[in-house]
Protein backbone atom coordinates (compact mmCIF):
# COMPACT_ATOMS: atom_id res chain seq x y z
CA UNK A 1 0.00 0.00 0.00
CA UNK A 2 3.10 2.47 0.79
CA UNK A 3 4.87 1.37 -1.85
CA UNK A 4 1.70 2.09 -4.28
CA UNK A 5 1.48 5.35 -2.62
CA UNK A 6 4.88 6.19 -3.28
CA UNK A 7 5.02 5.20 -6.99
CA UNK A 8 1.91 7.17 -7.17
CA UNK A 9 3.68 10.37 -5.89
CA UNK A 10 6.55 10.12 -7.98
CA UNK A 11 4.31 9.41 -11.07
CA UNK A 12 2.46 12.47 -10.14
CA UNK A 13 5.88 14.95 -9.24
CA UNK A 14 6.85 13.51 -13.00
CA UNK A 15 3.67 14.50 -14.38
CA UNK A 16 3.37 18.20 -12.79
CA UNK A 17 7.05 18.65 -13.85
CA UNK A 18 6.38 17.98 -17.13
CA UNK A 19 3.64 20.26 -17.12
CA UNK A 20 5.38 22.92 -15.50
CA UNK A 21 8.39 22.16 -18.18
CA UNK A 22 6.21 23.16 -21.04
CA UNK A 23 4.08 26.09 -19.44
CA UNK A 24 7.84 27.82 -18.49
CA UNK A 25 9.24 27.03 -22.17
CA UNK A 26 5.58 28.14 -23.74
CA UNK A 27 5.20 31.67 -21.66
CA UNK A 28 8.57 32.59 -20.13
CA UNK A 29 9.29 34.98 -23.35
CA UNK A 30 6.03 36.62 -22.23
CA UNK A 31 6.64 36.48 -18.96
CA UNK A 32 9.77 37.95 -20.25
CA UNK A 33 7.84 40.97 -22.38
CA UNK A 34 5.59 41.96 -18.85
CA UNK A 35 8.76 42.18 -16.38
CA UNK A 36 10.76 44.52 -18.64
CA UNK A 37 8.35 46.38 -19.84
CA UNK A 38 7.36 47.80 -16.34
CA UNK A 39 11.22 47.95 -15.11
CA UNK A 40 13.20 51.20 -15.50
CA UNK A 41 16.11 51.34 -17.62
CA UNK A 42 18.56 51.55 -14.62
CA UNK A 43 17.01 47.78 -13.47
CA UNK A 44 17.53 46.45 -17.12
CA UNK A 45 20.50 47.38 -18.02
CA UNK A 46 22.43 46.21 -14.87
CA UNK A 47 23.88 42.69 -15.69
CA UNK A 48 24.45 42.29 -11.37
CA UNK A 49 20.70 42.45 -10.84
CA UNK A 50 18.68 39.22 -10.62
CA UNK A 51 17.00 39.41 -13.84
CA UNK A 52 13.53 37.81 -13.02
CA UNK A 53 11.77 40.25 -11.11
CA UNK A 54 11.53 44.05 -9.85
CA UNK A 55 15.03 45.33 -8.45
CA UNK A 56 13.65 48.52 -8.38
CA UNK A 57 10.33 49.49 -7.78
CA UNK A 58 8.00 49.07 -11.29
CA UNK A 59 7.49 52.26 -13.71
CA UNK A 60 4.83 52.89 -16.11
CA UNK A 61 7.70 55.19 -18.14
CA UNK A 62 7.85 52.54 -21.21
CA UNK A 63 4.32 52.83 -21.33
CA UNK A 64 4.35 56.81 -21.34
CA UNK A 65 7.13 57.17 -23.69
CA UNK A 66 5.77 54.48 -26.25
CA UNK A 67 2.17 56.39 -25.70
CA UNK A 68 3.64 60.17 -25.71
CA UNK A 69 6.62 60.01 -28.10
CA UNK A 70 6.35 57.50 -30.47
CA UNK A 71 3.46 56.79 -33.33
CA UNK A 72 2.37 53.92 -31.53
CA UNK A 73 -1.00 55.40 -31.14
CA UNK A 74 -0.80 55.76 -35.18
CA UNK A 75 0.28 51.67 -35.30
CA UNK A 76 -2.38 50.54 -33.25
CA UNK A 77 -5.24 52.91 -35.34
CA UNK A 78 -3.50 51.48 -38.60
CA UNK A 79 -3.98 47.86 -38.10
CA UNK A 80 -7.46 48.16 -36.54
CA UNK A 81 -8.09 50.17 -39.50
CA UNK A 82 -6.31 47.86 -42.01
CA UNK A 83 -7.92 44.84 -39.86
CA UNK A 84 -11.47 46.25 -40.42
CA UNK A 85 -10.81 46.70 -44.26
CA UNK A 86 -9.78 43.68 -44.75
CA UNK A 87 -12.59 41.39 -42.60
CA UNK A 88 -15.23 43.70 -45.28
CA UNK A 89 -13.51 42.33 -48.00
CA UNK A 90 -13.05 38.99 -47.01
CA UNK A 91 -16.77 38.67 -45.64
CA UNK A 92 -17.78 39.54 -49.15
CA UNK A 93 -16.05 37.93 -51.53
CA UNK A 94 -15.95 34.33 -49.31
CA UNK A 95 -18.90 34.18 -48.04
CA UNK A 96 -20.21 33.74 -50.93
CA UNK A 97 -18.20 31.87 -52.63
CA UNK A 98 -17.84 29.56 -49.97
CA UNK A 99 -21.50 28.76 -50.11
CA UNK A 100 -21.51 28.06 -53.72
CA UNK A 101 -18.72 26.13 -53.57
CA UNK A 102 -20.43 23.94 -50.89
CA UNK A 103 -23.93 24.02 -52.10
CA UNK A 104 -24.33 25.04 -55.80
CA UNK A 105 -21.42 23.85 -57.90
CA UNK A 106 -21.33 19.50 -56.97
CA UNK A 107 -17.94 18.19 -57.57
CA UNK A 108 -16.38 21.26 -59.66
CA UNK A 109 -16.70 23.04 -56.58
CA UNK A 110 -15.15 20.50 -54.58
CA UNK A 111 -12.10 20.79 -56.85
CA UNK A 112 -12.38 24.33 -56.64
CA UNK A 113 -12.43 24.73 -52.84
CA UNK A 114 -9.16 22.72 -52.72
CA UNK A 115 -7.84 25.01 -55.58
CA UNK A 116 -8.34 27.99 -53.97
CA UNK A 117 -7.29 26.49 -50.48
CA UNK A 118 -4.15 25.88 -51.96
CA UNK A 119 -3.53 28.99 -53.04
CA UNK A 120 -3.22 29.90 -49.23
CA UNK A 121 0.44 27.67 -49.43
CA UNK A 122 1.67 30.28 -52.03
CA UNK A 123 4.24 31.94 -49.48
CA UNK A 124 4.23 36.04 -49.93
CA UNK A 125 8.00 35.34 -50.20
CA UNK A 126 6.96 34.06 -53.51
CA UNK A 127 4.68 37.21 -54.36
CA UNK A 128 6.51 39.91 -52.65
CA UNK A 129 8.72 41.18 -55.78
CA UNK A 130 5.59 41.28 -58.27
CA UNK A 131 3.11 42.21 -55.50
CA UNK A 132 5.54 45.38 -54.80
CA UNK A 133 5.40 46.60 -58.98
CA UNK A 134 1.76 46.05 -58.86
CA UNK A 135 1.19 48.02 -55.38
CA UNK A 136 3.82 50.84 -57.61
CA UNK A 137 1.25 50.58 -60.60
CA UNK A 138 -1.96 51.13 -58.11
CA UNK A 139 -0.06 54.57 -57.08
CA UNK A 140 -0.16 52.63 -53.19
CA UNK A 141 3.32 52.46 -52.55
CA UNK A 142 4.51 53.48 -49.13
CA UNK A 143 0.65 53.41 -47.91
CA UNK A 144 -1.15 51.28 -45.12
CA UNK A 145 -4.01 50.54 -48.17
CA UNK A 146 -1.65 48.42 -49.75
CA UNK A 147 -1.74 46.09 -47.18
CA UNK A 148 -5.73 46.32 -47.59
CA UNK A 149 -5.20 44.97 -50.80
CA UNK A 150 -2.73 42.20 -50.57
CA UNK A 151 -4.05 40.90 -46.85
CA UNK A 152 -6.86 39.68 -48.54
CA UNK A 153 -5.14 37.20 -51.13
CA UNK A 154 -4.28 34.81 -47.74
CA UNK A 155 -7.47 35.93 -46.20
CA UNK A 156 -9.78 34.82 -48.78
CA UNK A 157 -8.53 31.27 -49.37
CA UNK A 158 -8.73 30.24 -45.60
CA UNK A 159 -11.95 31.65 -45.35
CA UNK A 160 -13.40 30.39 -48.13
CA UNK A 161 -11.86 27.10 -46.98
CA UNK A 162 -13.24 28.02 -44.02
CA UNK A 163 -16.86 28.73 -44.17
CA UNK A 164 -16.82 25.61 -46.62
CA UNK A 165 -16.94 23.26 -44.24
CA UNK A 166 -19.19 25.13 -41.93
CA UNK A 167 -21.80 25.29 -44.75
CA UNK A 168 -21.78 21.78 -45.98
CA UNK A 169 -22.13 20.96 -42.18
CA UNK A 170 -25.78 22.83 -42.44
CA UNK A 171 -28.71 21.15 -43.24
CA UNK A 172 -29.87 21.87 -46.74
CA UNK A 173 -33.60 21.11 -45.90
CA UNK A 174 -33.74 24.61 -44.43
CA UNK A 175 -32.66 26.54 -47.79
CA UNK A 176 -35.17 23.96 -50.08
CA UNK A 177 -37.94 24.77 -47.71
CA UNK A 178 -37.78 28.24 -48.24
CA UNK A 179 -37.11 27.76 -51.85
CA UNK A 180 -40.61 25.43 -52.13
CA UNK A 181 -42.22 28.39 -50.16
CA UNK A 182 -41.57 30.72 -53.18
CA UNK A 183 -38.33 31.79 -52.06
CA UNK A 184 -35.64 32.26 -54.57
CA UNK A 185 -32.25 30.98 -54.44
CA UNK A 186 -30.34 34.11 -53.62
CA UNK A 187 -33.16 35.12 -50.87
CA UNK A 188 -32.55 31.62 -49.34
CA UNK A 189 -28.98 32.46 -49.35
CA UNK A 190 -29.72 35.78 -47.70
CA UNK A 191 -32.12 35.16 -45.26
CA UNK A 192 -31.95 31.34 -44.17
CA UNK A 193 -28.06 30.60 -44.71
CA UNK A 194 -26.44 33.83 -43.60
CA UNK A 195 -28.50 33.91 -40.32
CA UNK A 196 -28.03 30.49 -39.64
CA UNK A 197 -24.20 30.76 -39.86
CA UNK A 198 -23.60 33.54 -37.83
CA UNK A 199 -21.38 31.50 -35.42
CA UNK A 200 -19.17 30.62 -38.45
CA UNK A 201 -19.11 33.95 -39.47
CA UNK A 202 -18.15 35.08 -36.21
CA UNK A 203 -14.84 32.97 -36.44
CA UNK A 204 -13.98 34.15 -39.89
CA UNK A 205 -13.92 37.89 -38.60
CA UNK A 206 -11.71 36.63 -35.67
CA UNK A 207 -9.51 34.77 -37.48
CA UNK A 208 -8.84 37.62 -40.58
CA UNK A 209 -8.28 40.16 -37.95
CA UNK A 210 -5.66 38.05 -36.07
CA UNK A 211 -4.10 36.59 -39.81
CA UNK A 212 -3.82 40.41 -40.35
CA UNK A 213 -1.87 41.44 -37.26
CA UNK A 214 0.44 38.24 -37.94
CA UNK A 215 1.38 39.37 -41.10
CA UNK A 216 5.20 40.59 -41.36
CA UNK A 217 6.34 40.04 -44.64
CA UNK A 218 4.75 42.07 -47.08
CA UNK A 219 3.74 45.15 -44.37
CA UNK A 220 7.89 45.34 -44.05
CA UNK A 221 8.39 45.06 -48.14
CA UNK A 222 5.82 48.28 -48.63
CA UNK A 223 5.65 49.93 -46.00
CA UNK A 224 8.84 52.32 -44.70
CA UNK A 225 7.40 55.48 -43.58
CA UNK A 226 6.43 55.50 -39.70
CA UNK A 227 3.19 56.61 -39.88
CA UNK A 228 2.04 54.44 -42.28
CA UNK A 229 3.19 50.90 -40.31
CA UNK A 230 0.78 48.01 -38.78
CA UNK A 231 1.09 47.88 -35.20
CA UNK A 232 3.49 44.58 -35.98
CA UNK A 233 5.75 46.07 -37.79
CA UNK A 234 5.98 49.36 -36.13
CA UNK A 235 7.22 47.96 -32.68
CA UNK A 236 9.46 45.22 -34.38
CA UNK A 237 11.42 48.02 -36.50
CA UNK A 238 10.83 51.67 -35.67
CA UNK A 239 11.71 51.64 -31.87
CA UNK A 240 15.21 51.28 -32.67
CA UNK A 241 17.35 54.27 -33.27
CA UNK A 242 20.61 53.47 -34.57
CA UNK A 243 22.04 50.64 -32.71
CA UNK A 244 20.14 51.52 -29.91
CA UNK A 245 17.50 49.10 -29.09
CA UNK A 246 14.86 50.53 -26.77
CA UNK A 247 13.71 47.24 -25.38
CA UNK A 248 11.27 48.37 -22.50
CA UNK A 249 9.45 50.07 -24.74
CA UNK A 250 9.85 47.38 -27.81
CA UNK A 251 8.28 44.96 -25.11
CA UNK A 252 5.49 46.80 -24.12
CA UNK A 253 4.28 47.82 -27.27
CA UNK A 254 4.63 43.77 -28.05
CA UNK A 255 2.72 43.40 -25.14
CA UNK A 256 -0.28 45.39 -25.98
CA UNK A 257 -0.07 43.90 -29.15
CA UNK A 258 0.20 40.31 -28.21
CA UNK A 259 -2.75 40.45 -25.87
CA UNK A 260 -5.61 40.26 -28.29
CA UNK A 261 -4.45 38.42 -30.50
CA UNK A 262 -3.88 35.31 -27.69
CA UNK A 263 -7.19 35.90 -26.24
CA UNK A 264 -8.96 35.66 -29.81
CA UNK A 265 -6.95 32.58 -30.77
CA UNK A 266 -7.76 30.71 -27.57
CA UNK A 267 -11.50 31.31 -27.44
CA UNK A 268 -11.66 30.09 -31.09
CA UNK A 269 -8.91 27.54 -31.32
CA UNK A 270 -10.78 24.41 -32.16
CA UNK A 271 -12.65 25.86 -34.76
CA UNK A 272 -9.29 26.87 -36.70
CA UNK A 273 -8.27 23.98 -36.17
CA UNK A 274 -10.96 22.19 -37.71
CA UNK A 275 -11.04 24.17 -40.80
CA UNK A 276 -7.09 24.04 -40.88
CA UNK A 277 -7.10 20.05 -41.23
CA UNK A 278 -10.18 20.03 -42.85
CA UNK A 279 -12.27 17.84 -41.04
CA UNK A 280 -9.35 15.35 -42.02
CA UNK A 281 -10.20 13.72 -38.56
CA UNK A 282 -13.65 12.69 -39.27
CA UNK B 1 -51.88 49.82 -73.29
CA UNK B 2 -52.27 46.61 -72.16
CA UNK B 3 -49.29 45.69 -73.98
CA UNK B 4 -46.60 47.57 -72.55
CA UNK B 5 -47.78 46.60 -68.85
CA UNK B 6 -48.06 43.43 -70.16
CA UNK B 7 -44.16 43.50 -70.92
CA UNK B 8 -42.95 45.11 -68.30
CA UNK B 9 -42.58 42.56 -65.97
CA UNK B 10 -40.95 40.43 -68.58
CA UNK B 11 -37.27 41.26 -68.31
CA UNK B 12 -37.67 41.37 -64.55
CA UNK B 13 -38.89 37.94 -64.20
CA UNK B 14 -35.78 36.36 -66.69
CA UNK B 15 -33.20 37.70 -64.71
CA UNK B 16 -35.08 36.23 -62.03
CA UNK B 17 -35.21 33.47 -63.96
CA UNK B 18 -31.51 32.80 -65.00
CA UNK B 19 -30.77 34.41 -61.19
CA UNK B 20 -32.47 31.13 -59.95
CA UNK B 21 -30.96 28.74 -62.01
CA UNK B 22 -27.88 27.15 -59.50
CA UNK B 23 -25.21 26.75 -61.78
CA UNK B 24 -25.53 30.78 -63.08
CA UNK B 25 -25.91 32.25 -59.44
CA UNK B 26 -23.28 29.50 -57.73
CA UNK B 27 -20.57 30.88 -60.98
CA UNK B 28 -21.86 34.84 -59.93
CA UNK B 29 -21.05 33.69 -56.37
CA UNK B 30 -17.53 32.29 -56.78
CA UNK B 31 -16.48 34.74 -59.38
CA UNK B 32 -15.61 37.58 -56.83
CA UNK B 33 -13.16 35.11 -54.79
CA UNK B 34 -11.59 33.35 -57.68
CA UNK B 35 -11.18 36.40 -59.40
CA UNK B 36 -9.32 38.22 -56.94
CA UNK B 37 -7.24 35.20 -56.32
CA UNK B 38 -6.09 34.75 -59.67
CA UNK B 39 -5.79 38.56 -59.59
CA UNK B 40 -3.46 39.18 -56.77
CA UNK B 41 -1.69 35.81 -56.60
CA UNK B 42 -1.75 33.96 -60.09
CA UNK B 43 -0.64 36.77 -61.98
CA UNK B 44 2.04 38.10 -59.44
CA UNK B 45 2.93 34.25 -59.75
CA UNK B 46 3.02 34.11 -63.46
CA UNK B 47 5.76 37.91 -63.00
CA UNK B 48 7.59 36.07 -60.49
CA UNK B 49 8.62 33.58 -63.17
CA UNK B 50 9.05 35.63 -65.73
CA UNK B 51 11.15 38.29 -63.63
CA UNK B 52 13.41 35.21 -63.44
CA UNK B 53 13.99 34.54 -66.65
CA UNK B 54 14.90 38.62 -67.18
CA UNK B 55 17.54 41.04 -66.38
CA UNK B 56 14.85 43.49 -64.64
CA UNK B 57 15.91 45.60 -61.68
CA UNK B 58 15.03 48.59 -60.19
CA UNK B 59 17.47 50.52 -62.15
CA UNK B 60 16.98 49.13 -65.35
CA UNK B 61 13.15 48.10 -65.98
CA UNK B 62 13.42 46.81 -69.33
CA UNK B 63 12.46 43.45 -68.97
CA UNK B 64 15.21 41.92 -70.98
CA UNK B 65 14.82 38.16 -71.50
CA UNK B 66 18.31 36.32 -70.08
CA UNK B 67 16.61 32.85 -70.36
CA UNK B 68 18.36 30.79 -67.48
CA UNK B 69 20.80 33.31 -66.93
CA UNK B 70 19.93 34.44 -63.23
CA UNK B 71 19.51 30.92 -62.05
CA UNK B 72 23.13 29.80 -63.21
CA UNK B 73 24.11 32.97 -61.90
CA UNK B 74 22.87 32.24 -58.16
CA UNK B 75 24.14 28.62 -58.34
CA UNK B 76 27.42 29.14 -59.06
CA UNK B 77 27.53 31.63 -56.30
CA UNK B 78 29.26 29.58 -52.98
CA UNK B 79 26.54 32.60 -50.92
CA UNK B 80 23.34 30.64 -52.40
CA UNK B 81 24.26 27.46 -51.92
CA UNK B 82 25.01 27.73 -48.54
CA UNK B 83 21.20 29.83 -47.86
CA UNK B 84 20.17 26.81 -50.13
CA UNK B 85 21.42 24.04 -46.89
CA UNK B 86 20.80 26.63 -44.51
CA UNK B 87 17.37 26.79 -45.26
CA UNK B 88 16.73 22.86 -44.81
CA UNK B 89 18.85 22.61 -41.80
CA UNK B 90 16.18 25.81 -40.88
CA UNK B 91 13.39 23.15 -41.76
CA UNK B 92 14.09 20.26 -41.15
CA UNK B 93 15.98 21.20 -37.66
CA UNK B 94 13.03 23.52 -36.24
CA UNK B 95 10.34 21.18 -37.46
CA UNK B 96 11.46 17.68 -35.73
CA UNK B 97 12.33 19.55 -32.48
CA UNK B 98 8.71 21.01 -32.94
CA UNK B 99 7.45 17.73 -33.56
CA UNK B 100 8.78 16.10 -30.40
CA UNK B 101 7.61 18.76 -28.36
CA UNK B 102 4.82 18.75 -29.76
CA UNK B 103 4.17 15.20 -29.12
CA UNK B 104 4.75 14.97 -25.39
CA UNK B 105 3.09 18.16 -24.60
CA UNK B 106 -0.25 16.12 -26.23
CA UNK B 107 0.20 13.30 -24.07
CA UNK B 108 0.71 15.68 -20.95
CA UNK B 109 -2.59 17.38 -21.95
CA UNK B 110 -4.18 14.75 -22.85
CA UNK B 111 -4.44 13.73 -19.02
CA UNK B 112 -6.88 15.86 -17.32
CA UNK B 113 -5.91 17.54 -14.30
CA UNK B 114 -6.81 20.49 -12.20
CA UNK B 115 -5.97 23.97 -14.41
CA UNK B 116 -5.70 22.23 -17.84
CA UNK B 117 -8.03 25.08 -19.33
CA UNK B 118 -5.06 27.64 -18.25
CA UNK B 119 -2.15 25.63 -19.11
CA UNK B 120 -3.15 24.60 -22.41
CA UNK B 121 -3.78 28.54 -23.02
CA UNK B 122 -0.63 29.40 -21.97
CA UNK B 123 1.20 26.46 -24.01
CA UNK B 124 -0.82 28.15 -27.47
CA UNK B 125 0.47 31.36 -26.49
CA UNK B 126 3.96 31.22 -28.90
CA UNK B 127 1.80 30.30 -31.42
CA UNK B 128 -0.88 32.64 -31.48
CA UNK B 129 1.09 35.91 -30.67
CA UNK B 130 2.00 37.75 -34.01
CA UNK B 131 5.69 35.72 -34.55
CA UNK B 132 7.80 39.12 -35.48
CA UNK B 133 6.58 39.99 -31.48
CA UNK B 134 7.56 37.34 -30.44
CA UNK B 135 10.65 37.13 -32.04
CA UNK B 136 11.44 40.35 -30.38
CA UNK B 137 11.34 39.14 -27.17
CA UNK B 138 13.62 36.00 -27.92
CA UNK B 139 16.24 38.36 -29.45
CA UNK B 140 16.06 40.10 -26.05
CA UNK B 141 16.39 37.22 -24.29
CA UNK B 142 19.59 36.69 -26.68
CA UNK B 143 20.83 39.99 -26.33
CA UNK B 144 24.95 39.62 -26.36
CA UNK B 145 25.38 41.34 -22.62
CA UNK B 146 22.00 41.34 -20.83
CA UNK B 147 20.58 37.22 -21.92
CA UNK B 148 18.36 36.00 -19.29
CA UNK B 149 19.75 32.53 -20.49
CA UNK B 150 23.40 33.62 -20.19
CA UNK B 151 22.89 35.21 -16.63
CA UNK B 152 21.16 31.90 -16.07
CA UNK B 153 23.69 29.74 -16.65
CA UNK B 154 26.49 31.91 -14.84
CA UNK B 155 24.13 31.81 -11.70
CA UNK B 156 24.15 28.07 -11.86
CA UNK B 157 27.83 27.99 -12.17
CA UNK B 158 27.62 26.53 -15.48
CA UNK B 159 29.83 29.24 -17.30
CA UNK B 160 31.82 32.36 -16.15
CA UNK B 161 30.82 36.12 -17.39
CA UNK B 162 33.65 35.73 -19.69
CA UNK B 163 32.69 32.18 -21.43
CA UNK B 164 29.24 33.79 -21.96
CA UNK B 165 28.17 32.90 -25.20
CA UNK B 166 27.14 35.48 -28.36
CA UNK B 167 24.15 33.65 -29.86
CA UNK B 168 23.51 35.11 -32.42
CA UNK B 169 26.89 36.63 -32.82
CA UNK B 170 28.24 32.99 -33.35
CA UNK B 171 27.58 31.18 -36.90
CA UNK B 172 26.47 27.79 -35.21
CA UNK B 173 24.41 29.23 -32.08
CA UNK B 174 22.80 31.75 -34.13
CA UNK B 175 21.44 28.77 -36.36
CA UNK B 176 20.58 26.82 -33.21
CA UNK B 177 19.00 30.17 -32.05
CA UNK B 178 16.85 30.99 -35.03
CA UNK B 179 15.83 26.83 -35.25
CA UNK B 180 14.93 27.22 -31.56
CA UNK B 181 12.91 30.13 -31.69
CA UNK B 182 10.92 29.02 -34.98
CA UNK B 183 10.57 24.92 -32.88
CA UNK B 184 9.27 27.24 -29.96
CA UNK B 185 6.66 29.26 -32.07
CA UNK B 186 5.85 25.93 -33.71
CA UNK B 187 5.08 23.43 -30.99
CA UNK B 188 1.99 24.63 -29.91
CA UNK B 189 0.40 23.92 -33.12
CA UNK B 190 1.90 20.04 -33.22
CA UNK B 191 0.22 19.54 -29.77
CA UNK B 192 -3.24 20.94 -31.16
CA UNK B 193 -2.63 19.01 -33.79
CA UNK B 194 -1.61 15.66 -32.20
CA UNK B 195 -4.51 16.20 -29.78
CA UNK B 196 -6.98 16.54 -32.53
CA UNK B 197 -5.78 13.28 -33.95
CA UNK B 198 -5.64 11.37 -30.60
CA UNK B 199 -8.90 12.46 -29.38
CA UNK B 200 -10.71 11.83 -32.55
CA UNK B 201 -9.81 7.95 -32.13
CA UNK B 202 -13.12 6.48 -31.32
CA UNK B 203 -13.06 5.45 -27.85
CA UNK B 204 -14.77 1.71 -28.65
CA UNK B 205 -11.91 0.72 -31.17
CA UNK B 206 -9.38 1.44 -27.91
CA UNK B 207 -11.70 -0.64 -26.05
CA UNK B 208 -12.19 -3.49 -28.18
CA UNK B 209 -8.49 -3.47 -28.74
CA UNK B 210 -7.83 -3.55 -24.78
CA UNK B 211 -10.58 -6.58 -24.77
CA UNK B 212 -8.20 -8.30 -27.03
CA UNK B 213 -5.23 -8.05 -24.86
CA UNK B 214 -3.33 -4.43 -26.80
CA UNK B 215 -1.32 -3.19 -24.28
CA UNK B 216 -0.34 0.54 -23.58
CA UNK B 217 2.15 0.71 -26.73
CA UNK B 218 0.53 -1.71 -28.75
CA UNK B 219 -2.37 0.69 -28.41
CA UNK B 220 -0.42 3.90 -29.16
CA UNK B 221 1.79 2.37 -32.23
CA UNK B 222 -0.51 0.17 -33.83
CA UNK B 223 -3.99 1.95 -33.31
CA UNK B 224 -3.73 5.38 -32.80
CA UNK B 225 -0.10 6.46 -34.67
CA UNK B 226 -1.63 4.70 -37.59
CA UNK B 227 -5.32 6.47 -37.28
CA UNK B 228 -3.50 10.13 -36.40
CA UNK B 229 -1.15 9.78 -39.11
CA UNK B 230 -2.96 11.80 -41.70
CA UNK B 231 -3.81 14.38 -39.35
CA UNK B 232 -0.56 14.79 -38.11
CA UNK B 233 0.88 15.04 -42.24
CA UNK B 234 -1.53 17.70 -42.49
CA UNK B 235 0.28 19.75 -39.28
CA UNK B 236 3.52 18.99 -40.56
CA UNK B 237 3.22 20.43 -44.60
CA UNK B 238 1.80 23.81 -42.89
CA UNK B 239 5.43 23.64 -41.00
CA UNK B 240 7.30 22.92 -43.64
CA UNK B 241 5.80 25.55 -45.96
CA UNK B 242 5.54 28.20 -43.84
CA UNK B 243 9.17 27.33 -42.01
CA UNK B 244 10.92 26.79 -45.84
CA UNK B 245 9.70 30.27 -47.00
CA UNK B 246 9.86 32.36 -43.68
CA UNK B 247 11.16 35.70 -43.42
CA UNK B 248 10.85 37.46 -40.48
CA UNK B 249 12.66 35.16 -37.60
CA UNK B 250 15.97 35.54 -39.85
CA UNK B 251 14.80 39.20 -40.60
CA UNK B 252 14.53 40.28 -37.27
CA UNK B 253 16.74 38.45 -34.96
CA UNK B 254 20.32 37.75 -36.88
CA UNK B 255 20.01 39.67 -40.80
CA UNK B 256 21.06 36.28 -41.91
CA UNK B 257 24.30 37.11 -40.40
CA UNK B 258 26.91 36.60 -38.99
CA UNK B 259 28.23 36.08 -42.60
CA UNK B 260 25.30 34.62 -43.74
CA UNK B 261 25.08 31.66 -41.35
CA UNK B 262 21.73 31.97 -41.16
CA UNK B 263 20.50 33.08 -44.62
CA UNK B 264 17.77 31.57 -45.95
CA UNK B 265 15.63 31.89 -49.42
CA UNK B 266 13.10 34.17 -48.05
CA UNK B 267 15.23 36.61 -46.37
CA UNK B 268 17.75 35.98 -49.29
CA UNK B 269 15.49 36.96 -51.79
CA UNK B 270 14.20 39.90 -49.51
CA UNK B 271 17.86 41.03 -49.45
CA UNK B 272 18.61 40.80 -53.04
CA UNK B 273 15.48 41.66 -55.23
CA UNK B 274 14.00 44.36 -52.32
CA UNK B 275 17.07 45.53 -50.06
CA UNK B 276 19.31 45.92 -53.50
CA UNK B 277 16.44 46.18 -56.23
CA UNK B 278 18.39 43.41 -58.08
CA UNK B 279 14.24 42.07 -58.82
CA UNK B 280 15.58 39.52 -61.31
CA UNK B 281 18.31 37.33 -59.40
CA UNK B 282 15.43 37.80 -55.84
CA UNK B 283 12.75 36.08 -57.96
CA UNK B 284 15.08 33.58 -59.29
CA UNK B 285 16.25 33.05 -55.61
CA UNK B 286 12.61 32.80 -54.32
CA UNK B 287 11.54 30.64 -56.74
CA UNK B 288 13.87 27.84 -55.79
CA UNK B 289 10.99 27.73 -53.42
CA UNK B 290 8.99 26.15 -55.72
CA UNK B 291 10.13 22.18 -55.83
CA UNK B 292 9.38 22.26 -52.10
CA UNK B 293 5.93 23.60 -52.81
CA UNK B 294 4.79 21.42 -55.58
CA UNK B 295 5.72 18.23 -53.83
CA UNK B 296 3.94 19.66 -50.44
CA UNK B 297 1.25 20.25 -53.02
CA UNK B 298 0.93 17.19 -54.78
CA UNK B 299 1.50 15.31 -51.24
CA UNK B 300 -1.75 17.32 -50.26
CA UNK B 301 -3.74 16.89 -53.13
CA UNK B 302 -3.58 12.81 -52.89
CA UNK B 303 -4.68 12.98 -49.30
CA UNK B 304 -7.44 14.80 -49.56
CA UNK B 305 -8.28 12.79 -52.68
CA UNK B 306 -7.86 9.73 -51.07
CA UNK B 307 -10.07 11.24 -47.76
CA UNK B 308 -12.98 12.04 -50.16
CA UNK B 309 -13.52 8.23 -51.57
Amino acid sequence: MARTTVAKAAQDTAFYGAVAFFVVLAAFPFYWMLITSFKTNADLYNVTNIPFWFNDAPTLEHFRYLFGKTLFATWLLNSVIIGLCVVAITLVTALPAAYSLARMTGRTGETLGIGIFLTYLVPPTLLFLPLSRVIAELGLQNSMWALVIVYPTFTIPFCTWLLMGFFKAMPPEIEEAAIVDGCSLFGAFIKMALPLSVPGILTVVIFTFTLTLQEFVYALTFISSSDQKPITLGVATDLIRGDVFYWGEIMAGALIASIPVAIAYNLFLDRFIAGITGGAVK
Amino acid sequence: MVAITASVPKPASRLRFILDRRDVLGALFVAPAILYVLLLVGVPFLMAVYYSLSAYTIYDPSWQFVGLQNFIDIVQNPTFRQTLTNTFIFTFGSQFLGLILGKFGALVLLRPFPGRKIVRALIILPWAVPVALATVAWQWMFDSLYSVINWSFIAMGFITRDEAPNWLGTPHLAMLSVIIVNAWRFFPFAIVIFLAGITAVPQDVLDAATVDGAGFWRRNYQIIVPMILPIVAIGLIFGIVFTFTDLSIVFLMTMGGPIGATSVLGFAGFQTGITSGDVAHGAAISLFMLPVLLIVVVFMLRFIRRREI
